[in-house]
């Protein structure tokens, strides 16, 4: 039992490649809960980054600076009134969430966080993720349909046809960044996560640059395709408050609807981490190849723990900013305490055998946490686009522009 | 990597596509086939993984279960549900469907039996790491002209949706 | 569903035909935007006849927050009903106690002393600015955009501050009586509004600079809910939604009251009369009202505040309709007098329930999600449709 745990150690695969069922659920555990972990995080930030944008606070009640509010939000969806409309087709009411749960959490098996860092390395990868994701559109439509009404049925509508527009401009991107990767030695491209970001390391490019503006034009258009296809802002009329049309997700309270809300934030991330290693570089640090040698990888090695504690001072900054009452005194502690950990975390991520392991880990993250603020930046700032304009972009636009540069991108890869 | 349990995964994931068959025809409520339909296309992707086509798997998967059955499920929630709720389940041509069932499972049994040598026990699997490119490689050099037919009509039936469905360009 | 909505008296003139199979199978469908929605800026009803998406024709069922004003004219003194007519249009209030006290001196042929003159121009065009952003905040909200909403109100903030400074209210000022100010400017008045006028130019620009050029915006804005002049002139619509179709009237430079002729500014007008060009039309008056208020800030004469008004108000017998260059239109006024100290009758011409049938012509063969643009640019305020 224990040469079984160990046996894997040795290895320089990911666990679904060696088989090895213990690690597997060891790695699914982390994974998954990191996830979880992340929405909630994601949730406060859209919170607070909202709020600063628009010129006010945001949760601070609840916690130091609203540190608890997710706790908070998901106390209260919980002991709310599980209501199901009195028609509404039960099965489906209930599995409806469950699907986009599940569809949005399965594709977590391939994210490449480094070379060995995943649960598996499908050498379907990219199609698996593709593929699984767009199953959430068949959650979206029962819900709409469960809920026995006509605006939800009108909205999830919209929202399912949005989705699986954007889906098809998304491919074609992903397609020509999949092109890129056989610009190898070997002339065979891979379809696998960990293959692809491996493959702009042999090509010494991040594919954003490559080819340049053609990757960068297929990067643009997945990254509006990605913001479409998890029905964000700009692109989120078909669950708009203001609209006649009030979304999918009307009919659902407490538990069900932060499921939905779970799943939506899961499926942000799950598409951030394909542009991150489709065009991103992955786990990449930034520039391996003009700023290499040893002094420079120990440079970068430090990043992590610096910004470890470079949060932590923020904290304290923010401790010593908080009022001097009385009532304050639990979350003057709070804060310190939290300023505490993230500063214990930092000078941990200084310790040479942590610092290896979690460079690729710390950098693949960060590169996703760029996008979630793009996301919640997107949403501060853009009105939203009508349904029919919504549409046009997808077809008549971006459709277009992506079939172009894949061709574009074969020809220039089978010339060069 | 070594497959795992092969003969429980067979067995669970025909299992699973024969249930769900049988729930599809045996379902009132249509929406409740259709998902049925979508129960049954998962299990046959992982057929195809246990085959070692996992291109194939998850080109099931994004088209048919993830683009073909959204398509029957907006048709379905968009037609009056009610009416078709009414309607009765089995028609009175039961024994006759009965008959022809069995006729079809006579003859696919007759087949299975008299033409044994055309299912091998063993065969030269390709690898599962080259599915993708061999049927890249086909489609593109071998099937070339059957494919751009097929996509051709494809082409055409959408352009007729259009047609039939726009009121105003 | 439809059955009851069949039997609504207000759907007749939408001419119904047969009830609806499934709502999706025939062609037409009645949708309820109701009392209560976030986007109908009070409460106000619209029953829209939809084919598809395309809207078919509306009908708008208002009332809800009918309140009798006009009635109680009818029994309070002319002094006692100035308080009432804030309430009309609450997000621009003193021009609703401009137009009303103007209209009973011009009754009594009053004149306003020149110093009242010039503080009562200073608070309308504060006020006009401050209904604008209001309007800016709220029209972005439906379009989708949140983020100008927290801006145009911090700026807000400031031009109500100095309303509270001046007469203690920030909304329903009352700021106005008959014959003059009440109150004289208070010490730093003119500090204030100076720093104001400072202040608020880059402010502009700030919200041009999120929503002028964006082209989301402009897509959800450009030629939807376009009017023409003439459908403008026969339906009555007056304020910012007719200069937006071209045509320069404007009651501050037409029929010039409280010394407007004195102040040197511009009518912005539009082309096309779409809800693109209304926004323009409205960023580019708030530029006009500060450059009105920084000439009057700076020729700021002394003087009484009050002109001599009896003690009781009794006009002479008569009727009087006077109107004023309101944020949202022309904001008439018509008083009959019978020589008692309470108006015979008192009427006023909102000019959001006029510009409210313009919902109908700018709507029909839009989208649903255009409706929701369409009231916001309209700038309607159900406390004067209703009154």
């Amino acid at each position: 039992m224990l040469d079984y745990i160990t046996s894997y150690l040795g290895l320089n695969q990911t666990p679904g490649q060696a088989g090895n069922i213990f690690w597997v659920t060891v790695y699914i555990l982390i994974v998954f809960g990191g996830v979880s972990v992340a929405v909630m995080a994601m949730n406060w930030l859209e919170r607070k980054a909202l709020a600063h944008f628009q010129i006010r606070l945001g949760p601070m009640r609840v916690g130091p600076h609203g540190l608890l509010q997710p706790i908070a939000d998901a106390v209260k969806l919980l002991t709310k009134e599980d209501i199901i409309p009195d028609e509404a087709d039960k099965f489906v009411f209930w599995i409806a969430p469950l699907i986009i749960l599940c569809a949005s959490f399965a594709v977590y098996i391939v994210v490449p966080f480094g070379p060995t860092h995943a649960i598996t390395d499908v050498n379907i990868g990219i199609l698996f993720m593709l593929g699984v994701s767009s199953l959430s559109v068949l959650g979206v439509v029962m819900a709409g349909w469960a809920s026995n009404s006509h605006y939800p049925l009108i909205g999830s509508l919209r929202s399912s046809a949005q989705m699986i527009s954007y889906e098809v401009a998304m491919g074609m991107a992903v397609v020509s960044a999949i092109l890129m990767t056989s610009l190898n030695k070997t002339g065979t491209g891979t379809l696998s996560m960990i293959g692809i970001v491996q493959a702009q390391q042999e090509q010494h490019i991040w594919f954003l640059f490559k080819f340049f503006p053609l990757g960068f034009i297929a990067f643009v258009i997945f990254a509006i395709a990605m913001v479409a296809e998890t029905n964000r802002a700009p692109f989120d009329l078909p669950e708009a408050e203001s609209e006649l049309t009030a979304g999918f997700h009307t009919e659902y309270s407490g538990l069900r609807w932060s499921l939905f809300m779970l799943g939506e934030y899961a499926a942000m991330i799950a598409v951030s981490s394909i542009a991150v290693t489709l065009w991103l570089g992955g786990w990449m640090r930034p520039f391996p190849n003009t700023l290499t040698g040893d002094t420079w990888d120990l440079v970068f090695s430090l990043i992590p723990g610096f910004l470890f504690l470079g949060l932590a001072l923020i904290a304290f900054i923010g401790v010593t900013r908080m009022p001097k009452h009385p009532y304050f005194k639990i979350q003057t502690i709070g804060l310190a305490g939290f300023g505490a950990v993230l500063g214990l975390i930092g000078l941990i991520l200084f310790i040479p055998p942590v610092r290896d392991r979690i460079q690729d880990i710390f950098w693949f993250v960060a590169k996703v946490g760029v996008f979630m603020y793009l996301y919640i930046w997107y949403r501060a700032t853009f009105p939203r686009y009508r349904f029919d304009q919504l549409m046009k972009v997808g077809w008549k636009v971006l459709l277009p522009i992506a079939i172009g540069v894949v061709i574009l991108t074969a020809i220039i890869g089978v010339l060069a | 990597m070594q497959p795992v349990a092969t003969t429980f995964f067979f067995y669970f994931l025909s299992g699973l596509t024969l249930v769900s068959g049988i729930l599809v025809i045996t379902r009132k409520n249509p929406v409740h086939s259709a998902l049925a339909l979508i129960l049954g296309l998962l299990s046959q992707a992982g057929l195809y993984l246990m085959l070692y086509a996992p291109f194939v798997a998850g080109v099931q998967i994004i088209l048919y279960a993830g683009g073909i059955m959204v398509l029957f499920l907006f048709v379905i929630m968009l037609v009056n549900i009610e009416r078709v709720e009414k309607e009765r389940e089995f028609n009175k041509q039961w024994l006759v469907g009965i008959l022809a069932a069995g006729a079809l499972g006579a003859l696919f049994v007759l087949i299975y039996t008299r033409g044994r040598e055309l299912f091998p026990n063993q065969t030269n699997l390709p690898l599962e790491t080259n599915n993708t490119q061999q049927i890249g490689v086909m489609l593109y050099g071998q099937y070339m002209f059957p494919f751009e037919i097929a996509s051709l009509l494809l082409l055409v039936a959408i352009i007729g949706a259009v047609v039939m469905a726009k009121r105003r360009i | 569903m439809p059955d009851q909505m069949t039997k609504d008296p207000y759907l007749s003139n939408l001419e119904l035909g047969q009830p609806d199979k499934t709502f999706l199978d025939s062609n037409e469908l009645i949708i309820n935007m109701g009392p209560q929605h976030p986007a109908t800026h009070g409460v106000l009803r619209v029953i829209l006849k939809l084919d598809g998406e395309k809207v078919l024709g509306t009908e708008c069922v208002i009332g809800y927050l009918h309140r009798g004003v006009e009635k109680i004219a009818e029994n309070r003194t002319y002094t006692m009903f100035n308080p009432y007519v804030d309430r009309m249009d609450y997000v621009a209030a003193v021009s609703n106690g401009l137009g009303y006290c103007e209209a009973v001196e011009k009754l009594m042929n009053i004149e306003a002393p020149p110093r009242a003159n010039y503080i009562r121009v200073i608070l309308t065009e504060l006020n006009r600015i401050a209904s604008h952003q209001l309007w800016l905040g709220t029209h972005a909200l439906d379009i989708g955009a949140m983020t100008p909403l927290f801006y145009t109100f911090r700026d807000r903030e400031e031009i109500l501050k100095i309303f509270e400074k001046y007469c203690g209210a920030r909304l329903t000022t009352h700021a106005f009586r008959i014959g003059g100010c009440l109150y004289e400017a208070y010490e730093g008045f003119e500090e204030d509004v100076k720093r104001y006028i400072d202040f608020l130019p880059p402010k502009i620009d700030e919200y041009e600079e999120l929503l002028t050029t964006n082209r989301i915006w402009v897509e959800r804005t450009r030629n939807i809910g376009k009017i023409s002049a003439e459908d403008c002139k026969a339906l009555g619509v007056t304020g910012p939604v007719l200069r937006a179709s071209g045509v320069k009237w404007d009651i501050r430079k037409a029929l010039p009251y409280a010394n407007y002729t004195e102040f040197d500014f511009e009518i912005p007008t539009g082309t096309s009369g779409d809800t693109y060009d209304r926004y323009l039309v409205r960023m580019e008056e708030m530029r006009q009202s500060l450059r009105i208020i920084r000439q009057a800030v700076e020729r700021i004469p002394e003087g009484p505040i009050m002109a001599k008004v009896p003690k009781v108000i009794k006009p002479p017998v008569g009727e009087v309709y006077h109107s004023i260059e309101a944020p949202k239109g022309e904001l008439g006024y018509f008083i009959v007098s019978d020589g008692s100290t309470q108006p015979y009758r008192v009427r006023v011409r909102p000019p959001s329930f006029v510009n409210l049938q313009a919902l109908d012509v700018m709507v029909r063969g839009a989208l649903v999600a255009d409706v929701i643009a369409v009231i916001g640019t309209l700038d309607i305020v159900l406390g004067e449709v209703d009154r």
